[in-house]
């Protein structure tokens, strides 16, 4: 079963953090990747580049309106995604709490619809 | 790669037969493994223009072994790492003398359940169980495994080479298992080709037409281990299972890819032959073998499959399998079945008595399905307004796409009669309808047992 892990990060205050630290935490983030690859769980993932680049976008009525910046106005912003397949929630659960980003910020574990399905 | 359909078969059949060959003379299962893997490449992309020879099963001995011989050669430093995961000594030099007849009766049908056995090891995680066993004894490449699971090629790649290195860890043998644990790991071979099947009748409903049919691999690896094992009930109830389930196929998707409950299917597109050779083996196995959960499962498919329609569903028989099913192996999923047969039998106020005993239970509380039977049961009694939104519940906590499809369709039309009866409905849909009612739904029930959603 597939699961969206959305790493959530405050922009501003990564921004403020000593290098030190931020290498850390990046090579710590790296390690999980390397685990999850070797494990047959990962399935792929990405860091985005700053919500301040973001454009958003609405079409009302049929004229579409871009907007600069995030979809949602918050001090957390999605930094980056990883999707991984594994055997349960739990399993997806665990990964997320050993993300540096959950001790600083927090990390969203969301189920992938599946294609899949069994009539009732 | 499009091969023709009789050579891909026929390469099939013989992977196992040729791996273990392999594996015999040589050791190494794992680079053993990828050179039968490269050997049946071989064969699909030249058989089709110069001819399947004389000695098909030869040939791919004689290739697999020459690329595993030319590999532990020309790679001194993979050669050491493999000789680290070797699963048995080396029987010998290497030879590319073409294998006689005698060899190729020598390694035998049995290899295919040793290697059942192997792939199945049970300190390897469900998954990886199966992605082994679709390669090495399926004889499907990694892409077609990586495919059928939709997830990216190296991600399989990964899954089936840690299984490997896993196996070749635990020191285990190309052996069958000993006396006393043989019960055991055959119950882990059984359970592996049943989550294949599953995979595949779930995924049947998705609209990847391009993926292989893991349903057919799962009934074919099943009909090998019952030639192997003719007189074991289990093995045979399996089978059964499978082919009773498969048999409903044509009727359970709507052209567009919708699910149709089983209530509701036109039961005169099931498939008769798969329905009549089903009936036979689950019978001669309950009457002459001791009782066990995947011949109870079929018993249950079974009587689904003899009812004419819906309403003429002889319930009281399912029920009392059902009893037997619990008693055998109790779970959640089984207790949730058994509560759609209760509904009918009883009455949906005793089968909404028996759900409330699952909801303290953390492996079903919020799981989709339990809101499902909950809201089928309100819909039994003619509450309407309850029921549809229970389906809509449901249909937060599903994971699958077509069932969630399924179920909001179902709590916006409940809603809807529940709306112009003043929320008062009267009487109820078919029978069964909207409930996990049977073998199928208990299979999906474990394959998503870890997902629950918020219901």
């Amino acid at each position: 079963m597939k699961y969206l892990l959305m790493i959530y990060q405050n922009p501003v205050a990564w921004q403020g953090m000593p290098e030190s630290e931020k290498k850390a935490a990046m090579s710590e983030a790296g390690a999980i990747v390397d685990e999850l690859i070797a494990s047959g769980e990962w399935v792929g993932g990405e860091a985005l580049a700053d919500p301040s680049t973001a454009a958003s976008v609405r079409v009302r009525g049929g004229v579409p309106t871009v907007t600069d910046g995030p979809y949602a106005e918050a001090k957390e912003q999605v930094v980056g995604y990883c999707i991984v397949d594994c055997e349960s929630r739990d399993r997806a659960v665990k990964i997320a709490t050993r993300w540096p980003d959950a001790r600083l910020w927090g990390m969203e574990v969301r189920p992938i619809l599946s294609p899949d399905g069994v009539e009732m | 790669m499009t091969v023709d359909p009789g050579i891909e078969r026929l390469l099939r059949d013989l992977a196992p037969q040729v791996l273990g060959a392999v594996v015999r003379r040589y050791g190494h299962f794992d680079a053993a493994e990828d050179a039968v893997q490269e050997a049946l490449l071989a064969a699909a992309t030249q058989w089709p223009a110069q001819g399947v020879p004389d000695h098909p099963k030869g040939w791919l001995i004689t290739v697999a072994s020459r690329r595993l011989t030319d590999q532990l050669r020309s790679d001194e430093a993979r050669r050491r790492r493999e000789a680290a995961v070797t699963l048995a000594e080396p029987a010998g030099p290497a030879s590319h003398a073409f294998v006689t007849q005698d060899d190729e009766r020598a390694s035998g049908r049995d290899d295919t359940l040793t290697l059942l056995f192997l792939c199945c090891h049970p300190d390897l995680t469900p998954p990886s169980q199966l992605a082994l066993t679709l390669r090495a004894v399926a004889g499907l490449s990694t892409a077609e495994i990586a495919g059928a699971f939709l997830v990216p090629e190296p991600t399989m790649a990964q899954r089936i080479s840690r299984a490997k290195q896993r196996i070749a860890a635990t020191g285990a043998r190309f052996t069958m298992p000993p006396a006393g644990e043989w019960a055991g790991r055959l119950q882990v071979v059984l359970h592996v080709l049943y989550l294949m099947f599953n995979e595949g009748y779930a995924a049947t409903s998705g609209e990847q037409t391009s993926r292989p049919e893991l349903t057919a691999e799962a009934i074919r690896l099943t009909r090998a281990v019952r030639r192997l094992l003719p007189g074991d009930g289990e093995v045979a109830g399996l089978l059964a299972l499978m082919l009773l389930t498969e048999a409903r196929r044509p009727a359970r998707c709507t052209p567009d890819g919708a699910l149709v409950p089983l209530a509701e299917q036109d039961r005169t597109r099931w498939n008769r032959g798969q329905i009549t050779e089903g009936l036979a083996l689950v019978t001669g196995a309950l009457t002459t073998a001791p009782l066990g959960a995947y011949q109870l499962q079929a018993a249950i498919a079974a009587v689904h499959a003899e009812a004419a329609t819906a309403a003429g569903t002889d319930w009281q028989q399912i029920l009392g399998l059902y009893n037997l099913l619990e008693r055998v192996t109790p779970s959640p999923v089984v207790t949730l079945n058994r509560a759609v047969a209760v509904a009918m039998v009883d009455g949906p106020q005793a089968a909404l008595g028996l759900l409330a005993s699952l909801e303290s239970d953390e492996r079903m509380a919020g799981h989709h399905r339990l809101a499902a039977v909950r809201a089928h049961c309100y819909e039994l009694a003619g509450d309407r307004a309850a029921s549809a939104a229970g389906y809509r519940d449901a249909a937060r906590a599903a994971t699958s796409l077509p069932e969630r499809r399924y179920l909001e369709a179902h709590a916006a039309e409940l809603a809807g009669t529940a709306a112009r009866d003043g929320g008062a409905g009267a009487g109820t849909r078919g029978a069964g309808a909207g409930a996990g009612t049977g073998e199928a739904g208990a299979g999906a029930g474990t394959r998503d047992a870890g997902a629950t959603g918020s219901a």
